[in-house]
């Protein structure tokens, strides 16, 4: 075993592996409801950038961790009023409305990141952690996996609530009916519109999260483009974990895994090129999309703006 | 049944206008509990209107709706079915990944947790009461058509409904799925729930209908009643019904199913001959295998055989849209690989049946689909470049000739009637000069007048000399408009028959007969 391999390097390893998976998480499940209810979301990307600069700012303004992390969630789901306006109300295509929101919020936070933080740099205290009792004395596994800033659990409880929602509550068959066949959730009384406009919100709230965790509590800091593509792996794993919650968690893992490995390797001075390193994630993605792409079947009427009386 | 019973839903004087139509124009029904009430009309004569009225979609702007003698406003679709009427509809509307039982509960409050306990009993129940056997727990796209049609009408009377509108609820169904239908409205009407069967098909308002009524251009123009119509044999019925529905245009029902077939003489010049031809969809799968045949100027050949025995193929390959094996002679001439253009300028020209997909473009307005399959064609394109004073020009002057029913040529075809659709796809397959056209069931999905008014044009472009190849699943329609028929099994064309007295029965053994020695 060559000398990297050791132990703090490991627990370094699925530390970051957590760390970068929860973003994918959080905007992954979003998505997901998003895309249960019929509206593809491509903006999340953006939404994810807007919530990273929002929380950032808060948490160094003094609200503390949490209060950048509330920052981050409500400017994601401000972002997102942009979909419901356009795409859920006026029925404009949502593909283009969510490329445009991702290049604008990429140029407004950049500009923003220009103004505030160019000069100076400024960086965040780190997050505290929390280690959870008994668990974090495991060797490798304890520092990696159990030792973590609260909000990370939050994150992991989401996906339980989520699965709830779906499973067990009358919002779970309705999110579901908006997707697949609206005029059906129209005729049974409830208002179409409404219920993908929740849904949509709640996905530029929960990409807003994944960006202030990202910011906050992950790096410290804020850089334009920090988001680096975790948006679009997030639709992506949305979209294969199909209505399950928990396939989007466990998605996400791998992808974090892989996406820490990166900087780990590099850390560690292994001899393969930084360019082939950085191809991991990437690369992971495509894997699991020709391993489980085909089976992925998506929503019938994602994607389709609702009018009432047009099929 | 007992004197006189009142009515659960009356329709008195009621009209509705849209701009610029009355869509219903002061009609008043009676809709009688445990009676199946047949509502014929072609396509635009008030029909939807009707029952999204009755459905509480849209409200009647003059006149009023009674339920059990009292005039009621229906306010929406909820206030419907409360009052007791329940409609549904001719496309699906449940969520095809929800089960049946959360399909019947959709609609409660967001944060409430379904108990799915109650609502299986209660299907249970009712599916008992109507003789039907689904699982409320089964996934609804794992539903056959029919079975889902039959968890809307549970759904439609789930609140205690005493009358049910269907709307042309027979138009996707199988016949095992009409057979299934029929059994359960006998059902419904031992319970005395009521019932509106609307519909365009005339055979089947006299199969199921107690009482028929007819609107043509948005008004009753009058019906059979109960005791009439049991009394009256069946052929007066059709005759009655037909005389409602077109006034005296059509004389007798014989010409509603096309007429009947005469005898012609014909010249011995062969303008289409084929041999051992076979092919193969490569998007179907379906196949055709050593087909011969050969159609006279001015001839009308059937192609008989039930759906999906290789006669779409053998249509595709004619038209030039497959590649097969074997020889196509146009007048003189081997096709060889001739593609669909070249074939087209030839003047073999072929009419889908699937006019919405690979007939039209329906986006485009009826003008450049009128000539869609001679894009970059001179007179219409001239060095790549489109022409569109030619191009207008053409299209008005087919566009008249064919009657089509529009706002004007630059309309986008998806926004027609099927009837008028199929007048767009005619006019472009018969114009310019066919020596050879070859039909898809011409007339599949299209109302009385249209498939009226579309065989009278293939007779018409027959007797102007054209060679015509006839596919049709609808014997009737074969018989009625054919010279020779030849039948088609399993992708082989196993015999032709001279049209005659005898034709039918003879058809009629070729199709069985195959399939027996393929049975034994």
């Amino acid at each position: 075993m060559p000398p990297i391999f050791n132990e703090p390097f490991l627990a370094a390893l699925l530390t970051g592996a957590i760390i970068s998976a929860l973003p994918l998480i959080l905007a992954g499940l979003g998505e997901q409801m998003s895309e249960r209810a019929g509206v593809m979301n491509i903006g999340l990307e953006g939404m994810m950038m807007a919530g990273a600069l929002a929380g950032f700012a808060a948490t160094l303004a003094g609200l503390g961790v949490w209060g950048g992390m509330l920052a981050g969630g409500l400017v994601g789901a401000a972002v997102s009023v942009i979909m419901v306006l356009f795409c859920v109300r006026q029925g404009m295509n949502q593909i283009i409305v969510g490329i445009a929101i991702t290049l604008g919020a990429t140029g407004v936070t950049s500009l923003m990141h220009n103004a505030w933080y160019s000069r100076t740099y400024p960086r965040l205290d780190a997050a505290e952690k929390i280690a959870l009792p008994g668990l974090s004395q495991i060797p490798v596994l304890g520092p990696g996996l159990f030792t973590h800033h609260p909000a990370t659990w939050a994150g992991l409880f989401v996906a339980l609530v989520f699965a709830f929602v779906y499973r067990q509550t009358f919002l779970g068959l309705n999110l579901a009916s908006a997707g697949e066949k609206p005029d059906a959730l129209d005729a049974a009384g409830i208002d179409v519109t409404r219920t993908r406009s929740v849904a949509v919100m709640v996905a530029g709230a929960m990409a807003g999260l994944g960006g202030a965790y990202m910011a906050v509590i992950g790096s410290g800091i804020f850089v334009p483009h920090m988001t680096g593509g975790a948006g679009y792996i997030a639709i992506v794993l949305a979209m294969l974990a199909r209505d399950r919650p928990l396939w989007v968690v466990g998605g996400a893992l791998l992808f974090g895994f892989c996406l820490s490995a990166t900087t780990a390797l590099q850390v560690g001075g292994i001899e393969v090129p930084t360019d082939f390193i950085q191809m991991l994630p990437f690369l992971a993605v495509m894997a699991v999309l020709v391993l489980f792409g085909r089976n992925a079947r998506l929503p019938r009427a994602l994607g389709q703006p609702y009018h009432r009386g047009q099929r | 049944m007992t004197a006189a019973p009142s009515p659960v839903v009356s329709l008195r004087e009621v009209t509705k206008r849209f701009p610029g139509v009355i869509a219903n124009d002061r009609v008043s029904l009676d809709f009688f509990p445990g009676e199946v009430h047949a509502l014929l009309g072609e396509n635009g004569a008030g029909k939807s209107t009707l029952i999204s009225m009755l459905a509480g979609v849209q409200r009647p702007d003059e006149g009023e709706i009674a339920v059990d003698g009292a005039a009621v406003a229906i306010a929406s679709p909820r206030h419907a079915l409360s009052l007791g009427i329940g409609t549904v509809y001719q496309h699906r509307m449940l969520v095809p990944t929800l089960t049946v039982a959360e399909n019947l509960m959709l609609g409660a409050p967001w944060w409430r947790r379904p108990a799915l306990g109650g609502v299986r009993a209660r299907f249970r129940e009712a599916a008992a009461a109507f003789g039907v056997s689904v699982d409320p727990d089964a996934r609804v796209e794992n539903l056959s058509l029919g079975e889902q049609q039959q968890v809307e009408i549970i759904r439609a009377l789930w609140r205690g409904g005493r009358l049910l509108v269907l709307d042309e609820p027979t138009a996707m169904l199988s016949p095992k799925g009409v057979e299934e239908l029929g059994a359960m409205m006998g059902r419904m009407k031992a319970l005395g729930i009521g019932i509106v069967f609307i519909t365009h098909h005339l055979t089947e308002a006299l199969d199921f209908g107690d009482r028929v009524s007819v609107l043509r251009g948005g008004r009753s123009v009058g019906g059979i009643a109960p005791e009439t119509l049991t009394a009256l044999p069946r052929a007066d019925a059709m005759a009655e019904v037909v005389r409602l529905m077109f006034g005296t245009g059509l004389a007798s029902a014989e010409a509603a199913e096309g007429g009947a077939h005469v005898p012609r003489a014909l010249p011995n010049t062969k303008m289409l001959e084929v041999v051992g031809l076979s092919g193969r969809s490569p998007r179907s799968g379906s196949s055709f295998e050593d087909v011969s045949f050969h159609v006279r100027k001015g001839e009308i050949f059937g192609i008989a055989g039930v759906d999906g025995n290789g006669q779409t193929p053998l249509a595709e390959a004619l038209a030039g849209q497959i590649a097969a094996t074997g020889s196509v002679v146009l007048d003189g001439r081997e096709l060889g690989p001739a593609n669909v253009a070249l074939r087209y300028q030839l003047g073999l020209r072929y009419a889908t049946d699937d006019r919405n997909g690979e007939g039209m473009v329906g986006k485009l307005p009826i003008s450049t689909n009128m000539v869609l399959k001679e894009i970059g064609a001179a007179p219409f394109w001239r060095r790549g470049i489109e022409r569109r004073a030619a191009i207008d020009a053409h299209a008005s002057a087919l566009f008249a000739a064919h009657d089509v029913r529009a706002p004007g040529i630059h309309t986008p075809v998806g926004r027609l009637s099927g009837g008028n659709i199929q007048k767009v796809l005619l006019a472009r397959e018969l114009s310019g000069s066919p020596k050879v056209i070859v039909y898809s069931k011409p007339t599949h999905g299209l109302d009385l007048r249209n498939i009226e008014a579309t065989r009278r044009r293939i007779r018409e472009t027959a007797e102007a000399g054209v060679a015509t190849v006839l596919i049709s699943t609808d014997l009737g329609e074969v018989l009625a408009l054919s010279d020779r028929i030849g039948v088609m099994v399993r992708g082989r064309l196993v015999g032709i028959v001279e049209n005659g007295p005898e034709a039918r029965l003879e058809v009629g053994r070729l199709m069985a007969g195959i399939t027996e020695r393929e049975a034994a």
